[in-house]
């Protein structure tokens, strides 16, 4: 069992729990928490490594690693695991951020060996969910994802908090009970002899018995269950109040991991299980997520808390993965990856700096700001080029992955998808009005507030977390090939086949 | 008579065999020597209760004895073993409450009434003729309304009591009409003759069939506090003595449950989507949903497990629905993991009230920051039982959903979707309850550091242990679908 690779990945958060539970004083708990970061960003680094090399010698099989051992015999319940290209992107991301979230926890307080307990238990969750291709396993660790964030944001958050842990946790499991019933069901009609029934994601792929009618009920269930992690509109509402309550490491990780559950699940299981459904029904889902792109950018717009403003810009952003997912090419969907890799660093990196500036002026409303530039020049620089990211300029790697989108959305010629993706355009433009509006205010101008000009600029365990989230952002700007490589390699031809495009 | 028929109820007598060691000891050792009787008595349950698990008693194939009135089979043995693992918790989590200074007088009575219900209940799972089962089910109400009124210097163990005799009586006098009604039509008591007797279309006024399975329902729902039939359940659970209560909510409604079963679909099964379908989809939602809305705005902890466990039953039934080894499989499951999370949630809820008598949920604010283990236990208790991984509930909850969609028809998904969505309202109050204990700060009223007893925490362990154990281990679940005949 342990001589898979993968498995390690579920093996070293676990030990660092036990780790932490060991742990007597605040100084333990960083160095094993930073260890164990450390050491899940190396094994995901290797894995790129050893990935790539692998596919040289299979570029046909969907996964590789692939390997079972039976759980719950009787009803076929396996812990299978597996990766792509897919998969391996979000586990390098997951690690990444996991890192930098580390070092932005660095002085939490109070309880901070609790606190790193249910980060890593949360963390725990996000690792199993990428490489499990069972969907009993995949499903358990998605919600062992989502139940920590109610102590996390509950305890340690800041302003409403309890209103927001419970309506993030309510409405993040109110679409997992959608989920888990689209699950059985999957299950119940994933072979067509009932000795053969199946959770394995590959096998169903192969088998594809699941019955037209049955796709068109259990699709919208499975899309919706997994949507509404990927704040799609009219399920988004938990994001915001959820973000900016929650603190700085876990604002991140949400942002930057978990939030991407929800858009590698709608394509993990509902479109690559049911294609023809997907098919069939893109419209609708197109149609919701198109006003979450446009809808959370006009939203940031008017928003004065720096928290806010960046939550309903995850809800536009991270509404064009689902939309681009759903127009159902090569093409938009490796850019939809990419905006998720590009998305989640990115986004992590402004959840960093807003948890370093709100903790040095106590404040996140942005009319009590200015001149932030000239006090701590270097968390400055540090938001511009977060902001720049974020507005799609080239060199950074939202521009690529927006890019991608755009290009594979307007390939369907028809005019349902040109109008849709031209609106869904317009969402940079209003990114960039809100970008350059916090920028223009927080950042430049005259200081607001002459008690901000005693203020530090950031301690070494903040450049720390803050460079190498820059370092990534930048380098999948610069090398985009690389990262679509990885992630077309992983296509499989099959989806595009039975849907008749490509 | 063939007295070598006796052999089949091994189970049975090896509890009267402990009973009657019990109940002399009680009687005609010396007082000194009685103060061990707890122990005793936990002791004497352990050594019965493993035993149950030996290849004698589990037997092989279905035995039947005293021309088919009672009937066992590994399904059944498995059923009672899963029972005696939660008395055995039971009993050692009691311990500390019977040594109190008002029960130590009287405290051997508790273990006997215990056992005898204990017994009862286990006619009322191995009886296949409805007189034996009648006969389980006094033996299981009545002591139990003894066990209520335990604390007699307190007015609300008194009330309970009163309330439960009155409700037990009651229910009893319905099912005793239904099945009268069913006599009438069938001209036998026997579970399989009746059964044979509608298969072979006999059965002439139909009418009077339903109104008769709606009356041994209803019967059945008192036992299993059912909405509408779930009146009774928050007062007696906040009077009972919490010992009591957690027997009551686990040990009597397990057993109801597994009876339940058998009576639908040994007897009536036949005439499963005619007559009873539609009542027990409307009893499961009714369930399941008043339950949870009651349970939101409960303030004393012990109300507050009244109605969670009230929609816990509706669960419980969602196995019952499937009629296969799967759904059988599933609701054994489901009662053994809910077993550990209740009784762990009322281990920590017995264990402060013993101390300090506070049963409130505002006493429990802060609870962490001062004794920061029965808090833990009790959040998992909480988050087990609203299933969530990867504590057992989860796996429990996702068994038998999965079972019951096994049907596969269109009614039923909605009635998981149900089910599901009140999963979610459920996870409201439960999380309320770990808000309390771990986001709200200490106040004045804040149950104070203490240390529990030794034999509280031992129960609480074994809670915690079956808790994180029971889902992740497979095998548990296996072999209770090997008993039952899939692997």
């Amino acid at each position: 069992m342990f001589s898979n690779i993968l498995i390690y990945f579920v093996v070293i958060p676990v030990l660092m729990l036990a780790g932490l539970a060991l742990c007597r004083n605040i100084k333990q708990i960083r160095a094993v928490a930073v260890t164990g970061s450390l050491a899940l960003t190396a094994l995901s680094v290797y894995l790129l490594v050893d990935y790539l090399a692998l596919r040289q010698v299979d570029p046909t099989s969907p996964m590789l690693y692939v390997q079972a051992w039976d759980w719950f015999k009787p009803l076929h319940i396996q812990l299978a695991v597996g990766v792509d290209g897919i998969s391996v992107a979000m586990l390098i991301l997951s690690s990444i951020i996991l890192l930098t979230g580390s070092f932005a926890s660095w002085k939490i307080d109070p309880m901070p060996k609790e606190f790193f307990l249910w980060l890593i238990l949360l963390s725990t969750g996000v690792f199993g969910f990428f490489i499990s291709i069972d969907l009993f396993t995949m499903f358990m660790f998605y919600e062992v994802a989502l139940i920590p964030m109610y102590l996390l944001i509950g305890v340690w958050g800041s302003g409403n908090k309890n209103y927001s842990a419970m309506k993030l946790t309510l409405m993040l499991m109110g679409g997992s009970a959608f989920l888990m019933l689209g699950l059985i069901g999957i299950y119940y009609h994933s072979a067509a002899n009932p000795a053969d029934l199946t959770w394995n994601i590959l096998t169903i792929a192969e088998n594809s018995s699941i019955d037209k009618n049955w796709q068109y009920f259990l699709f919208p269930m499975t899309f919706v269950g997994f949507g509404v992690l990927g704040a799609m509109f009219p399920f988004h509402t938990w994001s915001p109040d959820g973000h900016a309550s929650a603190p700085t490491a876990v604002s991140m990780l949400h942002a930057g991991v978990l939030m991407k559950l929800g858009g590698y699940g709608c394509f993990r299981v509902a479109i690559y299980l049911m294609p023809q459904a997907a098919n069939d029904l893109a419209w609708i889902f197109l149609i919701l997520t198109g006003i979450s792109v446009v809808y959370g950018a006009f939203s940031a717009c008017v928003q004065t808390d720096l928290k806010y403003i960046n939550a309903y810009s995850s809800v536009s952003h991270c509404g064009l993965v689902l939309f681009a997912i759903l127009m159902l090419n090569t093409t938009a969907m490796t850019g939809a990856i990419m905006q998720m890799l590009s998305h989640g660093l990115m986004t992590a990196l402004f959840f960093a700096l807003i948890g370093m500036i709100y903790g040095r002026t106590h404040t996140r409303d942005i009319t009590k700001m200015g001149g932030l530039m000239k006090i701590m020049p270097f968390l400055a620089v540090c938001y511009v080029i977060a902001g720049f990211a974020s507005l799609g300029l080239p060199g950074l790697s939202g521009f690529v992955a927006e890019m991608t989108i755009f290009v594979g959305s307007f390939e369907h010629a028809d005019m349902f998808h040109r109008v849709f993706t031209i609106v869904a355009c317009c969402s940079i433009v209003i990114t960039a009005v809100y970008i350059l509006r916090v920028v223009g205010k927080l950042l430049l101008g005259p200081v607001y507030d002459e008690h901000h000009l005693t203020l530090t600029d950031a301690e070494w365990w903040e450049r720390t977390a803050t460079v190498t989230l820059i370092i990534s952002v930048a380098a999948i700007g610069c090398f985009p090939n690389f990262f679509a490589d990885l992630i077309r390699w992983t296509f499989s031809p099959e989806i595009f086949t039975v849907i008749g495009m490509n | 008579m063939d007295y070598s028929q006796f052999l089949a109820m091994k189970q049975e007598i090896a509890l009267l065999v402990v009973f009657l060691l019990v109940f002399l000891n009680d009687t005609f050792l010396p007082r000194n020597a009685q103060a061990a009787i707890g122990k005793v008595t936990a002791l004497l349950f352990g050594i019965f209760t493993l035993w149950g698990f030996c290849p004698v008693v589990i037997g092989e194939g279905v035995q039947t004895a005293f021309e088919g009135m009672y009937e066992t089979s590994p399904v059944i043995v498995a059923i009672k073993n899963i029972l005696n693992v939660g008395v055995f918790i039971v009993l050692i989590q009691s311990l500390k409450w019977t040594a109190g200074e008002s029960q130590v007088i009287r405290r051997g009575e508790f273990y006997e009434l215990l056992l005898v219900t204990l017994f009862g209940m286990y006619l009322m799972i191995s009886g296949r003729h409805f007189l034996v089962f009648i006969i389980g089910l006094e033996s299981a109400s009545l002591p139990l309304a003894a066990m209520v009124a335990f604390e007699k210097r307190r007015y609300e163990s008194h009330e309970a009591a009163a309330k439960y005799i009155l409700t037990a009586v009651f229910s009893s006098a319905v099912l005793l009409m239904g099945l009268s009604f069913v006599y009438g039509l069938c001209g036998t008591l026997y579970f399989g003759k009746i059964a044979d007797v509608i298969a072979a279309g006999e059965v002439t006024n139909m009418v009077l069939l339903v109104v008769s399975i709606a009356f041994v329902m209803s019967g059945m729902g008192f036992k299993l506090s059912l909405v509408p039939f779930h009146l009774w359940t928050a007062d007696v659970y906040q009077g009972a003595p919490t010992s009591v209560t957690s027997y009551l909510s686990v040990i009597s409604k397990g057993s109801a449950a597994f009876a339940f079963l058998v009576i639908l679909w040994q007897v009536f099964g036949q005439v499963y989507s005619t007559a009873w379908e539609w009542m027990l989809y409307a009893l499961i939602i009714l369930t399941i949903t008043v339950g949870n809305l009651f349970a939101i705005r409960q303030k004393n902890m012990k109300r507050f497990l009244a109605f969670s466990s009230i929609s816990q039953a509706g669960y419980i039934m969602l196995g019952i629905i499937g009629n296969n080894p799967m759904g059988e499989a599933a609701l054994m499951f489901y009662v053994l993991v809910y077993i550990f999370s209740n009784l762990a949630a009322f281990g920590v809820i017995g264990a402060i009230e013993n101390n300090c008598g506070k049963v409130s949920m505002d006493d429990y604010n802060g609870l962490y920051k001062t004794n920061p283990r029965l808090a833990v236990t009790m959040m998992l208790a909480m988050f087990s039982l609203a299933g969530i991984p990867p504590f057992a509930g989860f796996f429990s909850k996702f068994f038998i959903f999965t079972s019951a969609i096994n049907q596969g028809s269109v009614a039923i998904y909605v009635l998981v979707l149900i089910a599901l969505i009140n999963t979610i309202i459920s996870l409201y109050y439960y999380l309320l309850v770990v808000k309390a204990m771990f986001i709200k700060d200490v106040d004045d009223f804040t149950v104070q550091p203490f240390r529990s007893a030794c034999s509280e925490r031992v129960g609480m362990w074994i809670c915690v242990a079956g808790i994180l154990g029971l889902g992740l281990i497979s095998c548990f679940y296996d072999t209770l679908l090997n008993v039952v005949g899939l692997s």
